[in-house]
């Protein structure tokens, strides 16, 4: 279970969230003009990082409101929770606790296959 | 040598306390350079390396693994198999796959447990009923077995079911007899016997770290046990197949997300057949040992942590026992989750890329257990030849900028 700590009400279950996807994706200024590889993109492309992944929530079954979140998919530990009109923070700001890629972390992952 | 299983070697192996059987393959050292390289020891990269093997005569194969042999999402399903979609390019391509599940445990001399017990897909509803009757009809133009079952064929069928006092009732179902169930870990040890006898050199515990590149062309793979050199690599590694991507500068459109599953106590049988249902989102079959095996639905956000969340399991079971009161008192014995890579269309991604030698085999998502001979299948000739087989060109990297999508969400809709 994760605790998502909403900037309007405090900490609460993530059951009471809705994920929306990768955050600060820009919907293009020129659809008209773009090439159909690169509006492919926009429309079907997203990051899916195992690390450091920004992301959208909406308390859905609470305030309603969106905001934003820095948080490591390979443990499922949030580390940042912004408001969407707040400044995106850095990416060195996080320690990525992988060594490889596509490697296990040793706490938070549940491959026990490769985890010894 | 070649292991034959049969009922003789059965008998004189018990006679020995099935000590003697020997290993199913060898465990080498990786050589310095292969022709091709598969990445990911699941079912689809296994049966890749078969086929390569077998139909298109590649001789020096590796199938690198990070963890042991169906570690990934080929040991942690629900293992049903159907070819019930509704688009012409999908239903060539999953049922490709049921015809050679029919013929496996022969082709392999290792027995599948491939059991064509039947897969039911309820309606609740009357958006349901027109969904569920469109994809019959469909299927049927493709010369698939699926028909519609009204309540009581369905009842006939599944006699514990509880169809009308449940918040959502059960109108009607489609029905494909040929579907069914198989035994998960036989298809990745089956295949990962025949093709080591084939030459394939089958490397576990090895984490490939990134994709060699050089000017849009592969070089080989930098792996845990150092660096493997190859022109022609295939990516087969579900739910970690993007981050190989990136690795190589390759974008994926996939999102990757833990799906669970789990199963009951072992009871007597109950249900002899496979029922899911998408409107409710619960599925359950029985395995032969008897217990229930329970699918339930992926998180709903992205993460590698390969467990899942306890309300998405709540979720599940409270449908499952709406559906069958009978099933109120059980205990579940054990859950687990895999990493799965979902696609925007629900359909899978077997293709090359802008990559020269690199080829991707991914975005089975949810559902991607039927359809692992088929897969394989066609992913080898892709590699082979470097040019898609003709039921896997629709399924190119491609469909994302030119808007040919397979939008199977409708057959897809319940995570398996
Ligand atoms: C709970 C659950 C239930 C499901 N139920 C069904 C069902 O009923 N019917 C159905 O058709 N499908 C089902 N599926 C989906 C199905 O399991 C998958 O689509 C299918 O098994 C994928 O097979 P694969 O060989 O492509 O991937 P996998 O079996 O996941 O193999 C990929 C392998 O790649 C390895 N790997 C990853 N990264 C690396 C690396 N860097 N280096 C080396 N190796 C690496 C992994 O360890 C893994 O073993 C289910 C999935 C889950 C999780
Ligand atoms: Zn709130």
């Amino acid at each position: 279970m994760i605790l998502i700590k909403c900037p309007y009400c405090g900490e609460r279950d993530q059951s009471e969230f809705s994920n929306g996807g990768e955050a600060h994706v820009i919907r293009p200024k020129n659809p008209g003009s773009l090439s159909d590889k690169d509006w492919g993109e926009y429309v079907f492309y997203r990051n899916n990082p195992k690390g450091i992944f920004y992301e959208r929530w909406v308390h859905s079954h609470g305030c309603k409101k969106w905001f934003n979140a820095v948080r490591n998919t390979s443990t499922d530990q949030i580390l940042r929770v912004y408001k969407v009109n707040e400044k995106r923070p850095d990416l060195s700001d996080f320690k990525n606790t992988l060594k490889s890629p596509s490697g296990e972390p040793l706490v938070g992952s549940g491959n026990f296959a490769v985890k010894k | 040598m070649k292991k034959k299983y049969s009922i003789k070697s059965l008998i004189k192996n018990s006679l020995s306390d099935n000590e003697n059987w020997g290993k199913m393959w060898r465990n080498p050292n990786p050589k310095k350079h292969y022709d091709v390289i598969i990445v990911g020891g699941g079912g689809h990269g296994l049966g890749t390396a078969y086929y390569l093997a077998k139909h298109h005569g590649v001789k020096n194969i590796a199938v690198i693994e990070k963890g042991w042999l169906g570690s990934g999402n080929t040991g942690r399903n629900t293992t049903i198999i159907r070819s019930n979609y509704l688009w012409d390019e999908s239903a060539n391509l999953y049922d490709h796959a049921v015809k050679l599940w029919e013929n496996l445990s022969e082709d392999l001399n290792y027995n599948m447990m491939f059991s064509q017990r039947g897969v039911l897909n309820l309606a609740h509803n009357e958006h349901d009923i027109k969904e569920i009757k469109r994809r019959v009809s469909a299927n049927r133009l493709n010369g698939l077995d699926t028909m519609w079952l009204d309540k009581n064929e369905v009842k006939d069928l599944v006699p514990i079911m509880n169809t009308d006092n449940l918040r959502y009732p059960v109108l009607g179902a489609a029905y494909q007899p040929r579907g069914g169930v198989a035994r998960h870990d036989a298809v990745a040890w089956g295949y990962a016997m025949r093709a080591d006898e084939l030459g394939v050199d089958i490397i576990q515990n090895c984490e490939v770290k990134g994709i060699k590149t050089d000017n849009y062309k592969v070089e080989g793979v930098e792996t845990t046990k150092g660096f493997i050199k190859s022109s022609k690599i295939g990516v087969v590694a579900s739910g970690h197949t993007s981050v190989l991507a990136a690795t190589a500068g390759v974008r994926l459109p996939l999102q990757s997300r833990p799906l669970q599953a789990l199963v009951s106590e072992p009871i007597k049988p109950v249900i002899n057949t496979v029922v899911m249902s998408n409107a409710v989102h619960a599925y359950v079959s029985q395995s032969d040992k008897g217990e229930l095996v329970i699918g339930a639905g992926t998180d709903g956000y992205n993460s590698f942590t390969q467990r899942g969340g306890y309300d998405v399991i709540e979720e599940t079971v409270r449908a499952i026992v709406e559906l069958y009161p009978i099933f109120g008192k059980m205990k579940m014995l054990r859950q687990w989750g895999g990493i799965v890579d979902i696609c925007p269309d629900a359909s899978p991604i077997i293709s090359k890329c802008d990559v020269e030698g690199l080829y991707f085999n991914c975005g089975w998502g949810t559902g991607g257990f039927k359809a692992t001979p088929g897969s394989a299948n066609v992913f080898a000739h892709t590699i082979a030849k470097d040019e898609p087989h003709k039921i896997n060109a629709p399924f190119a990297l491609s469909r994302f900028s030119d808007g040919r999508l397979i939008d199977e969400h409708g057959a897809a809709a319940v995570a398996h």
